[in-house]
């Protein structure tokens, strides 16, 4: 495996609430090789976007690195200064929302917002950030790219308008996308399109690609490796095919299962779906030293409510923090 | 033998809304969001209507609750015509359907406390007494898996999954005939998604409801619905059982679409490849002949000036294609 | 299900604020200068219901020479340009002032709740012909017409307080007619349309109570223009000869502005800490209705 690109070590995220100090991340680490897709899965309010904003240093107010390091090619994000940060973003990590509608100004066309990237971060002339502006419109397969620089972002569809964010991603060749529910708002003939799109990229650009979703499926389609957050915990991480082959984490098994999966064959009669029980836990209790997944686990027992189980190697690759050596797994794909 | 009324019979539904005018003599443009179509859900059935944003898959719902206005066409709930109703006969005739919000967090009234809000259903159709509507109140908290003391709580206290259940329970109140849901699931975690889904044939099974189910998610329909009606710009392309239109789809657009959704499947993700290009027509004065013809790979000269009409193709399979 | 149902347990840690209007009222103690603003008005409305009993001496009877000025010959405040003793005139003008204000407030937020809900729920002809009406009534000259009115119907207080009140609830109507617009298209309001709630009910009971909290800070900063307004109106001379309030006693007075300056500044005070403290507490209101900053 290369060197990796971006690598997390020990990222601890905390943030001051009414009840105390409460870690929304809670030592994770993991790392992305160049030309690597990652997906990052859980819940909402499981750490996803905070662990990008985290690694974009663009965490609210109340939230603070409290320990680890984030580095991209060797140089720690953790203790880079607030101006060199600026330098970085949008240059060498950028990100994508899951609204492209209000992640773009209303009152400049698209082609002025790339054009304005461009120029900050390269320093191009005016006429150069624009017929570059315009060949990124192209490449992001955006058809009569040099008419739609003139449109204002109300003028285009959602499609479009996401298709426009990662052109400006894209604008000064990132080692790192972070796209956080790219397609959420988007409908599936179109999310087909921009995930075909994001490989294309990836292999033409060799940037590496973070890909926050709750979706298993659309992690199955586009990333290589998986992470999955709980309660701002990694509880697994490894090759994508293994996981969905082969989950050890219990909450693993449990967002596989409780999808109604379009599969290859139709079975005529139903099973009901699996649940798991309950929600995520509320934010006061997260960094606790126990296993944040118990109450809903259904393979609990007492170690698991009295000490935190920590990353423990299951295969090559295949990491989960569980206390649980056998989590049977009834087989959801042929 | 007697044939069973179905729950509901809708025949060419038509809602159209005029777009504002620039200028006081131009002639008005309409929007079809609606426009023909046809559907009839068995009793005890869950018929699900798909398509993307922008298809009139609420539109169709909202006109069939009459909470939007129908331009024209036929509505029957128990074989009675609803469309025609008018101030209290409509008022009454609404405890007959009734209607599951999407957004968890809009759809609940936040002063009302969660016993209130189910309660308002009884409270506004004055169905039964003071006591019993209490009584009955406590059943549905029951039903949908809330707890007595949840009733005293406002709906900024409950999570998403719970708000939905409580949604849920207000639209059971009035006993309908016809539940309508839209989008049930589409606003909630994947986790909570299967307790709702769950609840909902738990619910179906036990209460003999009849569900429109109304979704852009193409497993969930898969797994909730017994028949589904595939819908684009406003109109019925595709109507068929669930394992005819998930094993066998005809229509171009239906195939498209099917094949777009990602999977987790390794088997069906190397099967499936990008069908449908482009976007959508503009559903305002759209134009003649096949709205899929603009993305449609195989169209053909007449697709784009005859509009196909939905013909039986087999016993339990509608299609509206030339080609087929 | 056993092990669900406990799941779904209400966690009460979490959700100890039961009551919303006591969330509100403690989101309010947060801001000291809100809190500054209530006691200083509770202060003034209490000064002006108790002190007539307290200090009564007749604001109408002239009790010494005019122009004493204050603290001279135990006139704490001094007299007016008849001799009147004018700590008595502003503690019994601040009933007539203060009931002035919030009558011609509350009257100005019932005209403009009425036209700005039914002109946000309706559409049609309904929002046409209202909206009309509303515009009619923005670009009128407010001092002018009310003065019209007074000029009229004569100076008393029920007219003073109409002429208020009509020429100032245009404001009221729009900021209700912008919440109705937005809430009408909630759907809680079709949820509450599809169980059978009449207009009426949907109006009154369903939309009014959530379009409430701009329209209450509305109101209250509505309460000190109208003092103003009032105020505005005696020092023209447009005020009851029968009763003191604040603007009386300035109206009363004006000539002597120059020569005599504390005549008119000890009930410009008055008016003042009154205004003051009405806008502190309506921003007060403004922050803790608010539900964006409610988060924090």
């Amino acid at each position: 495996m290369p060197d990796p690109i971006l690598s997390i070590k020990n990222l601890t995220v905390v943030f001051k609430t009414r009840s105390g100090d409460v870690p929304v991340i809670d030592d994770v680490s993991f790392s992305i090789a160049p030309r690597e897709i990652l997906g990052i899965v859980g819940e909402s309010g499981c750490g996803k976007t905070m662990t990008s904003l985290a690694i974009m240093r663009l965490m609210p107010e109340q939230g603070k690195i409290t320990s680890g390091s984030i580095r991209l090619s060797g140089e720690d994000l953790v203790v880079a200064s607030e101006a060199r940060m600026c330098g970085l973003r949008g240059n060498e990590i950028s990100m994508v929302f899951q609204e492209p509608m209000t992640a773009l100004n209303p009152v400049f066309s698209v082609g002025e917002q790339i054009a304005e990237v461009l120029k900050t971060h390269q320093g191009l002339s005016n006429s150069e950030a624009r017929e570059h502006a315009i060949e990124l419109l192209e490449s992001v397969k955006i058809p009569l790219p040099s008419q739609r620089a003139n449109d204002y972002p109300h003028q285009l569809s959602g499609g479009m308008r996401q298709r426009v964010m990662i052109a400006i991603a894209l604008a000064c060749k990132p080692k790192v996308l972070i796209a956080d529910e790219p397609t959420t708002a988007l409908d599936v003939t179109v999310q087909a399109h921009i995930f075909e799109l994001l490989h294309e990229l990836r292999d033409q650009t060799g940037t590496s690609i973070i890909l926050i979703t709750h979706d298993m499926a659309s992690v199955a389609e586009m990333a290589e490796r998986v992470m999955v957050m709980y309660a701002g915990r990694k509880v697994e991480e490894g090759p994508v095919e293994e996981i969905l082959k082969n989950p050890l984490h219990p909450y693993t098994q449990g967002l596989i299962r409780c999808v109604p999966h379009l599969k290859e064959t139709i079975s005529p009669e139903r099973k009901d779906l699996h649940e798991i029980p309950g929600i995520v836990p509320p934010i006061s209790h997260f960094g606790r030293n126990e296993c944040l997944f118990a109450p809903r686990c259904c393979f609990v027992e007492d170690r698991c409510l009295n000490q935190r189980p920590l990353d423990s190697k299951r295969a090559a690759k295949h990491l989960t923090a569980c206390w649980q050596e056998n989590t049977n797994f009834e087989k959801v794909f042929a | 033998m007697i044939v069973p009324v179905p729950v509901l019979e809708v025949n060419n539904l038509k809602v159209y809304f005029r777009t504002k005018r620039k200028h006081f003599f131009e002639v008005h443009s309409h929007i079809h969001a609606v426009d023909g179509v046809s559907l009839k859900v068995e009793f005890g059935k869950t018929l699900g209507l798909v398509g993307e944003s922008g298809s009139g898959k609420t539109t169709t719902g909202l006109a069939i609750a009459r909470l939007v206005q129908a331009s024209s066409g036929s509505v029957k709930i128990m074989g009675k015509e609803v469309l025609g109703l008018q101030g209290e006969e409509l008022r009454v005739q609404r405890k007959h359907i009734q209607y599951v919000f999407q957004d968890p967090y809009s759809s609940l009234n936040p002063r009302l406390r969660a016993g209130r809000l189910v309660r308002e259903a009884l409270d506004r159709l004055k169905i039964g007494h003071t006591t019993e509507r209490s009584i009955r109140v406590n059943e549905l908290f029951r039903q949908v898996g809330l707890s007595r003391e949840h009733e005293r709580l406002f709906p900024h206290q409950f999570s998403g999954g719970q708000r939905q259940r409580l949604g849920i329970a207000r639209a059971l109140a009035s006993h309908p005939d016809l539940l309508i849901c839209d989008e049930p699931v589409s606003a909630l975690d994947v986790a909570v998604q299967a307790q709702i889904l769950n609840l909902l044939r738990r619910l179906q099974k036990e209460m003999g409801l009849t569900y429109l189910f109304i979704s852009h998610d193409l497993g969930v329909v898969q797994h909730m619905c017994d028949e589904i009606a595939v819908m684009y710009v406003g109109q019925i392309v595709e109507q068929a059982d669930r394992i005819s239109l998930f094993k066998n789809p005809m229509h171009p657009y239906t195939k498209g679409l099917l094949a777009s959704v990602p999977s987790a499947d390794p088997n069906r993700r190397k099967k499936t490849q990008i069908q449908i290009y482009g976007e959508p027509p503009s559903p305002i004065d759209p134009p003649l002949g096949c709205r899929f013809s603009s993305r449609c790979q195989l169209a053909e000269e007449r697709c784009h000036f005859e509009t196909p009409l939905l013909r039986k193709i087999k016993a339990n399979q509608k299609v509206a294609c030339h080609l087929i | 299900m056993t092990k669900q149902s406990s799941l779904f347990k209400v966690d009460h840690e979490d959700f100890r604020d039961e009551n919303p209007f006591m969330e509100i009222f403690r989101m309010y103690l947060k801001n000291y200068s809100a809190v500054l603003g209530l006691l200083v008005l509770l202060l003034i409305v209490f000064i002006s219901l108790i002190g007539p009993f307290i200090y009564s001496v007749d604001p109408f009877e002239m009790v010494w020479l005019p122009f004493t000025h204050p603290g001279e010959q135990g006139f704490i405040l001094g007299t007016d340009y008849l001799g009147r003793d004018l700590l008595a005139q502003i503690i019994h003008g601040g009933k007539v002032t203060l009931a002035v204000g919030c009558s011609a407030a509350l009257l100005s937020v019932v005209i403009g709740i009425t036209i700005g809900s039914l002109s946000g729920f309706y559409s049609g002809w309904i929002e046409e012909l209202l909206m009309r009406i509303t515009e009619f009534f923005q670009v009128l000259p407010t001092l002018l017409f009310s003065m019209v009115i007074v000029a009229l119907f004569g100076a008393s207080l029920p007219v003073i307080t109409f002429a208020i009140g009509i020429v100032s609830w245009t404001a009221v109507a729009r900021i209700t007619r912008a919440e109705f617009l937005r809430i009408r298209e909630l759907e809680y309001v079709t949820a509450s349309r599809s169980v059978g709630a009449r207009d009426i009910y949907l109006i009154m009971r369903v939309i009014l109570p959530n379009a409430l909290p701009p329209i209450v800070v509305q109101a209250t900063l509505m309460v000190g223009s109208a003092i103003l307004f009032e105020a505005g109106l005696s020092f023209l001379g447009l005020s009851d000869p029968n009763v003191m309030s604040w603007g009386a006693i300035m109206g009363n007075n004006r000539q002597y502005i120059l020569q005599e300056g504390f005549v008119l500044m000890y009930p410009g005070m008055a008016i003042f800490m009154t205004v003051l403290a009405i806008s502190l507490v309506g921003d007060g209101l403004n922050d803790s209705l608010n539900p964006k900053l409610r988060k924090r």
